[in-house]
């Protein structure tokens, strides 16, 4: 099963990044666990300095923006 | 080329609803259909070309490139990227830790930190249509020049003893590996940058410039210069108090300040209440608490108010 991370302190764009995150899990049709993470200290040890941030299996994506449904999609099936 | 704007609003205003000229309600609609239909056609030009030569813009590469400079070039360069990075205020503690890891002295993080939420395409862009080129050009200079001249007090106070510790736990560099953006990739960027930009700020440029063309329509011309004793010293130093915990965003404030300033607002007084509404803001404060001890967090507030005071004061000495 696939761990995808949303890394940020609640801002709007982060709610927006965990909507996307759902609905691409959701098309792909696959089991996904998805966790917002909102302590400092955890997502600075991603070495991430802009939120949202996505990560899947530990490995940060995508930092600063906002990935659509598509592209996480295409970040889960690791093209 | 920007008067195909106003031909549109007369034509529309005059002609096809047939409105009286000097009717309060014809000034009105006027100027909010000129500036409506000016600032979405020049905004979504403008974001999209900006967010396709920032699509290769990262903030590691900005932090890599800040650490080691000398600190003049330093505070000048973080004034830069500041400029042309999106602001948000929820990134501004991990920005902070960051940049700080990276060993970019305290002074050089302030100064992306002031310019960024204050000099954005979208500001800059309003700016430059609304008020024209002159009124831009000073807005984003004196912008930089208040990022460069904090950065270089916090660092002249040696502001980072009153940096809160924060355990820093080690950083696992697990980033995916970069990959080359191919123009496809640039234009996807820049589609989405466009969608999330322009379905951010809409309301807010609406309702800003419906208060201006209210303003513009209803109010009569010797409005400020009665009631506002538009040249008063200490009128700067309120405007910008009252502008930082004002939350607002520039983009509203813009239109509005037209409007005040064509009845007579002076020019610096409107550039420092549009500075200190976008340039700190109390979400900011909120977060900066977790990283910086309440002494640097007012010095922080108090050196704003002076800049921006500062730059209101000589702005109006100027023009």
């Amino acid at each position: 099963m696939k761990k995808i991370e949303i890394l940020g302190m609640g801002c709007p764009k982060c709610k927006v990044l965990y909507k996307n995150a759902e609905q691409a899990v959701a098309e792909l049709g696959i089991e996904a666990d998805i966790v917002k993470v909102e302590e400092m200290a955890k997502i600075q040890s991603y070495g991430v300095m802009m939120t949202p941030a996505l990560v899947i299996d530990g490995i940060v994506k995508t930092v600063g923006k906002v990935p659509s449904p598509v592209e996480i999609s295409k970040y889960i099936k690791g093209e | 080329m920007l008067r195909i704007f106003t031909v549109l609003a007369d034509y529309l205003t005059y002609d096809l609803f047939n409105m009286n000229a000097n009717s309060h309600l014809a000034k009105s609609i006027h100027f909010f259909i000129e500036d409506t239909s000016k600032i979405f056609v020049l905004l979504v030009i403008m974001v999209y070309g900006i967010a396709v030569i920032r699509a290769s813009i990262n903030i590691e590469t900005i932090r890599d490139y800040l650490s080691g400079k000398n600190r003049f070039i330093g505070y000048f360069l973080a004034s830069i990227f500041g400029a042309i990075t999106p602001f948000c205020s929820c990134s501004s503690i991990p920005l902070f830790l960051g940049f700080t890891q990276a060993n970019i002295p305290i002074g050089i993080t302030m100064s992306f930190l002031i310019t960024s939420p204050m000099i954005n395409e979208v500001a800059v862009l309003l700016l430059g249509s609304i008020l024209g080129l002159k009124f831009m050009i000073i807005y984003v200079v004196i912008g930089m020049i208040s990022g460069i001249v904090g950065g270089w007090f916090f660092d002249a106070t040696k502001a980072e003893k009153h940096l809160l510790v924060f355990k820093q736990n080690d950083i696992q560099q697990r980033v995916a590996e970069k990959k080359q953006l191919s123009l496809k990739d640039r234009h996807e960027f820049a589609k989405y940058e466009l969608q999330e930009i322009v379905g951010r700020v809409w309301k807010y440029i609406i309702i800003g410039v419906g208060l201006g063309a209210l303003l513009h329509g209803y109010i009569p011309e010797e409005f400020i210069s009665t009631y506002f004793h538009g040249r008063a010293w200490w009128n700067v130093p309120l405007v910008v108090l009252t502008g930082i915990p004002l939350y607002s965003n520039v983009n509203g404030v813009i239109p509005v300040a037209q409007s005040l300033i064509n009845k007579g607002l002076p020019i610096g007084t409107a550039i420092a209440f549009m500075m200190s509404m976008s340039a700190a803001s109390f979400p900011e404060f909120m977060m900066l608490k977790q990283v910086m001890k309440p002494r640097l967090l007012i010095t922080f507030f108090i050196l704003l108010l002076v800049l921006f005071t500062i730059n209101g004061w000589v702005l109006n000495i100027i023009f």
